[in-house]
């Protein structure tokens, strides 16, 4: 039987009181959103926290707001509640696109956007989505509120920039009326993680690649995205040789390992190949977009 | 810690350790093994209940989360003595073998068809993805959930004339 080893358990009433117990206790504190990292990670020992503080019950964190060409989402927004959202698909299909290959429907019922975000698996699908949409991330604590792009919000695997005694509010992302996007990911079995999976924005002005952003999960990429391939599309004609050539950079470019998801080469070819297919998917949606 | 969890439409007013999984507390605690614990790690389903009317993984909730919160579980899809019809319909297309599955399977049917009254095949297979099942080969689970919404009225009582023919 696996269960959590002893630990308290608090409930924060607002965003600042949240604040207030993780300063109050420390470190050795946890913000528990969905529990589907955490609670796992701590029946294993991975994550001993000594207390947990339970932000299920803040629902001014919950939401799918636009705010003129700014989609902010809430951290306490629930995987199932971004995959059913008219707004995201319409603005963003590249995240119903991902959030339909994130685990499965009953653990999407619970697991949170902030949860993923500072949960920061290398393999997180939401972290590659976020990376192609050149996301903001709203971080609050005891020294007030910031917010940093997602360039740099990973410090390592697992790791953030979100201090211990902070929280994660919100994502956000500059939405536009023609940017086109898709998602695609290779998974051993239906609901796991990836092996490879490549995400794709894109939006057009006169024939040329006004915006891209070209996001990579569980392949080792800096920031999650593939950032000499993207530098090479902007304003460049869209074309399939251009694609084949980005692919081919994005592959390069990162630097997955080999492990039990299989050799290192064998991701490297998947990137190539679902780099492509999504950066096809990006500009079939942005296309229909324009018309 | 003291919890009031609302479980079935009853009461539960217990003393727990904040460790305490949701799962074991449904089971261990007050008794109601219809739910059953299975891969302790969120891939089975086997533990699905209802928290607040969307099924969760209840070996992957604690029991200080669902403080105040309703939960509904297996033991109460029959209502009056007449069983729900996905009871019915994994009686009727052999939705079962050795039944391990059955009550996360069940649980996660009747939230589906209460959102989705008329799913497709591939609605059906979607919803219960999280799920696993090592005797069916899950097509006699979808055929029971087919049926169970060919056979369903749009309140979600038994039609008793549909069930005559």
């Amino acid at each position: 039987m696996q269960v959590p080893a002893p630990v308290e358990y608090e409930r924060a009433l607002s965003v600042d009181d949240a604040i207030e117990r993780l300063t109050r206790l420390g470190p050795e504190a946890r913000l528990v959103a969905g529990g589907h990292s955490l609670l796992p990670m701590m029946k294993l020992r991975l994550a001993r926290p000594e207390c947990l503080i339970d932000i299920n019950g803040l629902a001014d964190l919950s939401f799918i707001r636009r705010d003129g060409n700014v989609l902010r989402i809430g951290a306490m927004t629930r995987h199932s509640e971004l995959l059913a959202s008219q707004v995201i698909s319409e603005v963003a299909k590249i995240i119903p696109d991902a959030e339909a290959v994130i685990a499965d429907p009953i653990v999407r019922n619970r697991g949170t956007v902030g949860g993923s975000m500072c949960q920061a698996d290398p393999a997180e699908d939401l972290s590659a989505v976020f990376a192609a949409l050149d996301a903001m991330v709203e971080i609050r604590g005891p020294r007030g509120t910031r917010v940093v792009s997602v360039n740099g919000f990973h410090t390592g695997p697992y790791s953030t920039v979100v201090e211990p005694d902070e929280i994660l509010t919100e994502v956000s992302f500059v939405t536009q009326k023609n940017l086109g996007s898709a998602y695609e990911k290779v998974e051993r079995r239906v609901g796991d993680w990836a092996i490879a999976a490549a995400g794709a924005v894109i939006a057009l002005q006169d024939g040329k690649i006004q915006r891209v952003g070209i996001g990579l999960a569980a392949v080792g990429a800096p920031d999650f995205r593939a950032s000499r391939a993207e530098a090479y599309l902007l304003g460049k004609d869209a074309t399939p040789d251009l694609f084949d050539e980005a692919a081919r950079m994005a592959s390069a470019e990162c630097n997955p390992n080999s492990d039990q998801r299989g050799p290192s080469a064998y991701k490297r070819h998947l990137v190539e190949v679902l780099t492509r297919r999504a950066l096809d998917g990006a500009l079939s949606n942005s296309k229909g977009k324009a018309n | 810690m003291r919890v009031n969890i609302e479980v079935n439409g009853v009461n539960y007013s217990e003393e727990i350790e904040p460790r305490l999984l949701l799962v074991h507390f449904i089971r261990d605690q007050i008794g109601l093994t219809g739910t059953h614990w299975g891969c302790d790690t969120s891939n089975c389903g086997t533990c699905v209940l209802w928290l607040d009317d969307l099924p969760v993984k209840s070996c992957t909730v604690l029991t200080a989360m669902a403080d105040g919160h309703r939960v509904r579980t297996v033991e109460d899809l029959e209502q009056g003595g007449e069983l729900d019809p996905v009871q019915k319909g994994f009686m009727q297309e052999h939705g079962l073998q050795c039944g391990f599955c059955t009550p996360g399977m069940l649980m996660t049917a009747r939230a589906l068809l209460d959102r989705n009254p008329n799913p497709s095949d591939l609605e059906i297979r979607e919803a219960i993805s999280g799920q696993i099942c090592r005797c069916t080969g899950y097509e006699n689970i979808v055929r029971a959930i087919r049926w169970a919404a060919a056979n369903s009225s749009s309140n979600g009582a038994l039609d008793v004339a549909e069930v005559a023919q």
